[in-house]
């Protein structure tokens, strides 16, 4: 992928398009070919509105004034992208963000287009809207790589498949006849990797309990872009609530028990990010208590937390989980620099900080050639493995674990949903927030519901289905799910707030 | 594992030679542009070091900007810019000249005394910045900047001989008086001079830094935010309160650098105590990539040029030469370092690519995790 789009060269091999065969010496050789990539994470200018995004580096092309803008409107509407071009990007939710870069790559004059694991941000309707767009785009005779680990997307958008494994082809399918278990099998070399926890480990101890908790937004520092920002683009309601910066989590109150995995749905940017900072302690909440194993930690700093048995997988890893450019014994030790074995009475002790780096490397099958090599260097299901290693040598008592496979290959996804399955099993409570639904309902003991700041319904993960779970994250459902029944009793909404949740 | 590790020397090393061959280059190039015999200005300079007095003159300068460029380097390694050593050191070499004047005590005691009030004045003045910063967000490189005018202006107030201040009889220099000898570091005698004793405290504070900042809990955490502000906010580091402890040991550190030459020679701070200080600190903290050992060459070189320029002017060259070297240094280190760590970066991504494709990786076993 990144020898495609310019980014690295190859040692071997060609590249052909249009039967022509070319060699790019960076991204813009590329995009001259027709090439463009639309990343994983968004390259846009938050403050900026979305001409001038589109328009950013490509001011040669048809300036910056009126000529811009109609080629967009034309670009827009032949495509179906409904692209509104002076909305500022901090405005727009991540669907909208999504088409925003698609046309960047369209008014480049892109004719092949990659998409690296466009759906990994979208709701199921969303998901849906982007591939009717990327239909339009086939129809008008462009071509499309469309890169994913979840198969199901890939058999519906794809109309041929090519299976990839830890950097060869392993083989190639046809979505007409394929079918995900198959895929998955070429994917995997074995057997489909399942969210499914087996039997349920709930206990009736209370780990986590948090009454009441209530966040609002600070008016200097009111929705920070990357959190608040990302709210549903279809949505006024939620950009209403967002802008108005009132309450980030209204009323938060849930328990989970020991050996408990409580998982949060929603769509980004409802509170979630609110929730965990409230929850490691990197923001005071303004009301509420949270309790862990007893203990009232609603005053305590990050570091005492974590001291105190909280486990924390962030959703940035890059931002909030790890040092990019220092090695990886250094990020073995961030976050836990007071705790053994990484150094004794303030000093570091650096030799057993490094055997242990070794043993979560080889425990948790991190690829790595060595310790030494910075965190950059890994690529992200072996980054996000390291952390996972990391946060459970420490014996949390409560793990906080927010998109734990975002971004992650199939291989090590399966890893890490084991390790957190193993730690449940001995008595680890879990809050799982993902926007991967089917890793939701997989793996959780309880799911909720989490909308504009509230927790608004609540379902069993045994019987609830996506679908269903994705219209209540839209607000259109609250209260109690039920899967039988088409229809949710919307009169239980406040009961599905104030409840504690029981062990099922 | 071990091929990691030359690698990342061999780098290490290639930033600060790349930057002084090509400085060189440019200055030999500006030399000759100008008409100038471009080799003969750099071969005096060169056989000036030769010289033991000029030499002894090099030990002392490097002495005090090593301090200097420690106190820089401190707010470098969180990514704090401590434009402010300047004021700092000066208010602080002055405020311990006031002190150690109008005390009287045993040796040790007195110096330790001058010592502790320059790095109380020192974090002060820096503390100033880090509060703004810590409780206002206030860029510390524009307060830091303006504390250095403040505490020029301040000085200047105090030494005034209705405040602190001393004017000697027959001359127009003004000083705080002269520091009891209970309060004077004694200076070791070479044949080429006296060095001050003072300049060996600095060295091995070197040492201290290295310990500090590589070896303990705190040093981690300032580390780990200098290198990721939300991924140490996240790991637990309060940054306000990092913030406010890098700038008061920046700061106290700052207040130190003047001390060789108060402590050692001039037992005064009068009007010709050296200005910018603090600046040439800043080059020599880049230059030395905030490595205690790098600093110290680093220092070196500086103070070398300094020194060895000094004696262009009786051969009939501009000793301003030697300021045109210095500030080449500075470009060329900032492009060649940003060169060459991406060139590290690049080069590392594919060599782990390599290495697992190859099958290299460290034996795994994902069996244990399963079990």
């Amino acid at each position: 992928m990144k020898i495609l789009y310019g980014m690295q060269k190859p040692d071997e091999g060609t590249i052909a398009v249009d039967g022509e065969q070319v060699s790019f010496a960076n991204p813009g050789d590329a995009i001259a070919r027709g090439i463009g990539m639309v990343h994983q994470h968004f390259m846009l200018a938050d403050n900026l509105t979305v001409l001038e995004n589109v328009v950013l580096g490509g001011e040669k092309l048809y300036g910056i004034g009126g000529k811009a803008r109609k080629k967009i409107m034309e670009i827009s509407d032949a495509y179906g992208l409904g692209i509104r071009p002076d909305a500022l990007v901090e405005e727009l939710g991540v669907a909208d963000r999504q088409r925003v870069e698609i046309l960047k790559v369209l008014y480049r004059g892109a004719r092949t287009l990659i998409l690296d694991e466009p759906t990994a941000v979208l709701v199921p309707q969303e998901v849906d809207a982007l591939f009717d767009n990327l239909r339009e785009l086939k129809a008008e005779g462009l071509t499309v790589i469309f890169i994913s680990h979840k198969l199901g997307e890939v058999l519906k958008v794809a109309d041929d498949i090519t299976v990839i494994r830890r950097g060869t082809t392993v083989g190639t399918a046809d979505p007409r006849t394929a079918t995900t278990k198959q895929l998955a099998e070429l994917m995997v070399g074995s057997e489909l990797p399942s969210p499914e926890t087996r039997e349920s480990t709930v206990t009736a101890v209370a780990m986590l309990t948090v009454e009441g908790l209530t966040l609002a937004a600070a008016d200097a520092v009111a929705a920070e872009p990357e959190t608040m920002g990302r709210t549903a683009p279809e949505d006024s309601y939620i950009r209403e609530s967002a802008e108005a910066g009132r309450l980030l989590l209204d009323d938060v109150t849930f328990t989970i028990h020991k050996g408990e995995v409580l998982g949060i749905a929603g769509v980004e940017g409802n509170g979630q990010t609110e929730l965990i900072e409230a929850l490691m302690g990197m923001s005071a909440a303004d009301a509420g208590v949270i309790t862990l194993d007893g203990r009232d930690i609603t005053k305590e700093p990050v570091r005492k937390r974590r001291e105190g048995g909280i486990g924390y997988i962030p959703e940035d890893r890059h931002r909030h989980g790890l040092l990019l450019e220092s090695s990886l014994w250094e990020n073995r030790i961030l976050g836990h620099v007071t705790e053994t074995p990484n150094s004794k009475r303030g000093v570091l002790d650096l030799k057993a900080a490094r055997k242990d780096t070794e043993r979560i490397v080889r425990e948790y099958d991190v690829r790595t050639p060595g310790i030494d090599v910075t965190a950059a260097s890994l690529s992200g299901g072996n980054q996000q493995k390291l952390i996972v290693g990391r946060e459970m040598s420490h014996n949390p008592k409560f793990l906080i674990a927010a998109h734990p496979t975002r971004g992650v290959d199939v291989g090590a996804q399966a890893q890490i949903w084991d390790a957190i399955r193993d730690a449940r099993r001995e008595g680890l409570a879990v809050l799982l927030i993902s926007a991967d639904l089917d890793e939701l309902i997989g793996l959780s003991d309880t799911l909720r519901v989490i909308y504009r700041g509230r927790l608004v319904a609540d379902a069993d993960p045994a019987t609830i289905t996506p679908e269903e779970l994705g219209t209540a994250m839209t607000g259109a459902a609250t209260g109690h799910l039920e899967a039988n029944n088409d229809h949710v009793e919307g009169s239980a909404a406040a009961d599905g707030e104030t409840t504690e949740d029981e062990a099922r | 594992m071990k091929k990691f590790d030359k690698d990342r020397l061999l780098l290490a090393v290639a930033g600060p030679v790349l930057a002084l061959v090509s400085a060189l280059v440019l200055t030999v190039i500006v030399l000759a542009a100008s008409g100038v015999d471009p080799i003969d200005p750099l071969r005096i300079m060169i056989d000036q070091a030769g010289y033991e007095d000029i030499q002894v003159l090099i030990i002392n300068q490097a002495g005090i900007y090593y301090l200097a460029a420690l106190a820089v380097a401190i707010g470098f390694r969180m990514n704090l810019f401590n434009i402010g050593v300047d004021g700092q050191y000066r208010l602080a070499a002055m405020i311990s000249a006031v002190v150690g004047t109008a005390v009287s005590l045993p040796g040790p005691l007195h110096v330790l005394l001058i010592v502790v009030v320059a790095m109380l004045t020192g974090a002060f003045w820096a503390g100033i910045a880090g509060a703004l910063k810590a409780r206002r967000g206030v860029s510390e490189v524009v307060s830091t900047i303006m504390l250095n005018a403040i505490a020029t202006s301040l000085i200047a107030w105090l030494i005034l001989p209705k405040n602190f201040g001393v004017q000697p009889a027959g001359s127009n220099d003004l000083t705080t008086g002269d520091i009891p000898e209970s309060g004077w570091v004694p200076s070791l005698s070479l044949p080429g001079g006296d060095i001050y004793g003072f300049t060996f405290v600095a060295f091995a504070l070197g040492i201290v830094y290295w310990f500090v900042l590589n070896r303990t809990r705190f040093g981690f955490d300032l580390r780990a935010t200098g290198a990721s502000e939300s991924a140490a906010q996240a790991s637990g580091v309060d940054a306000k309160k990092m913030i406010m402890t890098s700038m008061l040991i920046s700061g106290a550190v700052a207040g130190l650098t003047g001390m060789p030459l108060l402590l050692g020679e001039s037992h005064t701070y009068n009007l010709s105590f050296p200005l910018g200080i603090g600046f040439t600190g800043i080059t020599i903290a880049l230059l030395g990539r905030n490595n205690p050992v790098g600093i110290f060459f680093s220092a070196l070189l500086i103070a070398f040029i300094d020194k060895a320029s000094a004696g262009l002017d009786q051969n009939g060259y501009a000793k301003e030469i030697g300021t045109i070297l210095q500030g080449l240094i500075v470009i060329a280190v900032v492009v060649s370092y940003e060169l060459v760590r991406r060139y590290g970066i690049r080069r590392q991504q594919q060599k782990v690519g390599e290495e697992l494709a190859a099958g290299h990786a460290l034996k795994t076993d994902n069996k244990e995790v399963a079990a």
